[in-house]
C-alpha cells in the first residue's frame, strides 16, 4: 500500500436520517485507520448527528423507502410495504427500531459513540454555521469534540487536495 | 538483526505465516512503522496476539479497545495512522477485515 501520510478526506453530512448518518462515519472511521486525514462538515440535518439532544434519536421513516421490504423483517417473500401502512402512527418508530437492531447485530456503536469515536481517532468535525444560526442553535447544543463552527467558504479552504464526499 | 527476506510477508506487510512471528519480529516491524515499543506497546500487543490466534482474524480498534481498556484516543498515540492495521502488521497477524 503507498504511503497515505498526504491522503485528505472530506464528508459533507446533510441528513439527518439513521441511515444517511452511517456512511460518513463508517467510511470516515475507516479512513482514520488508514491513516488518512479525516474532516467532517455537517450542515442542514446533518447537524442532528453531532447535536447531543438528537444524536441517538435519528430515525428512519418507511414512507417513500422502496427498500424497506418485509424480507428485513424475516419474511420470506421480500415485498414492499405499502405507504398506506407506512404512513400509520407508530411506524417511523417500529423501522427505526428495527434498523437500530440491524446495525447492533453487525456490531456497529449507536450514532453518538461513533462521532465520539471519530473525534477521539483524530477527525476534524465542523459545524455549518449558516445551519446553526438557522436552526436556532449554539455551541453548548453540540458534542465536545466539535472543533468549530465555521462558514462554507472556510469549510472549502480548510480542505484544499482533499477527496470530498457529499452525503 | 532479523532479514525481512526470508520471512513470509506480503506484499501489503503482512506476516502471512502467524507462527512464523516472535518478539524480535515485532521490534522489527514495529521499528520500520516508526514505533519504539513500550510496555504499554507489549500489552496491547499481546492481547491482539491471543485474540488473533484464538479466532483467526486480527482484532479491530474497537475489539482493540474494548478488550484492552485503552481508549481510542490513546490507541491512535500509541500506534498512529491507523493503530488496528499497525498493530496487526506488528503481532504477525492478518489485516483486519472488519468495518468497525
Amino acid at each position: 500500500m503507498a504511503d497515505e501520510t498526504e491522503r485528505k478526506i472530506a464528508f459533507i453530512c446533510s441528513k439527518g436520517n439513521l441511515d444517511m448518518a452511517y456512511p460518513a462515519l463508517i467510511m470516515g472511521w475507516a479512513a482514520l485507520g488508514n491513516g488518512v486525514d479525516v474532516t467532517v462538515f455537517f450542515t442542514f440535518w446533518g447537524l442532528d448527528l453531532i447535536t447531543k439532544k438528537r444524536m441517538n434519536h435519528l430515525q428512519i421513516a418507511p414512507v417513500g423507502n422502496t427498500s424497506m421490504k418485509t424480507g428485513m423483517m424475516g419474511f420470506p417473500i421480500d415485498i414492499g410495504i405499502p405507504q398506506i401502512v407506512g404512513v400509520l402512527p407508530g411506524m417511523t418508530a417500529v423501522a427505526t427500531a428495527l434498523m437500530r437492531k440491524k446495525i447492533a447485530e453487525v456490531h456497529v456503536p449507536p450514532v453518538g459513540e461513533m462521532i465520539e469515536m471519530l473525534a477521539d481517532a483524530g477527525a476534524h468535525l465542523y459545524a455549518c454555521k449558516m445551519s446553526v444560526d438557522m436552526m436556532g442553535l449554539s455551541e453548548k447544543d453540540f458534542i465536545d469534540g466539535l472543533e468549530g463552527i465555521v462558514t462554507a467558504g472556510e469549510f472549502i479552504d480548510m480542505t484544499e487536495g482533499a477527496q470530498i464526499v457529499f452525503i | 538483526m532479523i532479514s525481512f527476506e526470508n520471512l513470509p510477508f506480503n506484499a501489503e506487510g503482512y506476516l502471512t505465516d502467524p507462527a512464523a512471528w516472535n518478539e524480535e519480529i515485532a521490534k522489527a516491524v514495529a521499528e520500520k512503522e516508526g514505533i519504539t515499543l513500550t510496555e504499554k506497546h507489549w500489552d496491547i500487543i499481546r492481547f491482539c496476539r491471543a485474540k488473533g490466534l484464538e479466532t483467526g482474524k486480527a482484532p479491530t480498534l474497537r475489539q482493540i479497545s474494548q478488550g484492552t481498556g485503552v481508549s481510542t484516543k490513546e490507541l491512535f498515540q500509541l500506534f498512529p495512522k491507523g493503530p488496528a492495521k499497525k498493530i496487526a502488521k506488528i503481532a504477525g497477524l492478518g489485516k483486519p477485515e472488519g468495518c468497525v
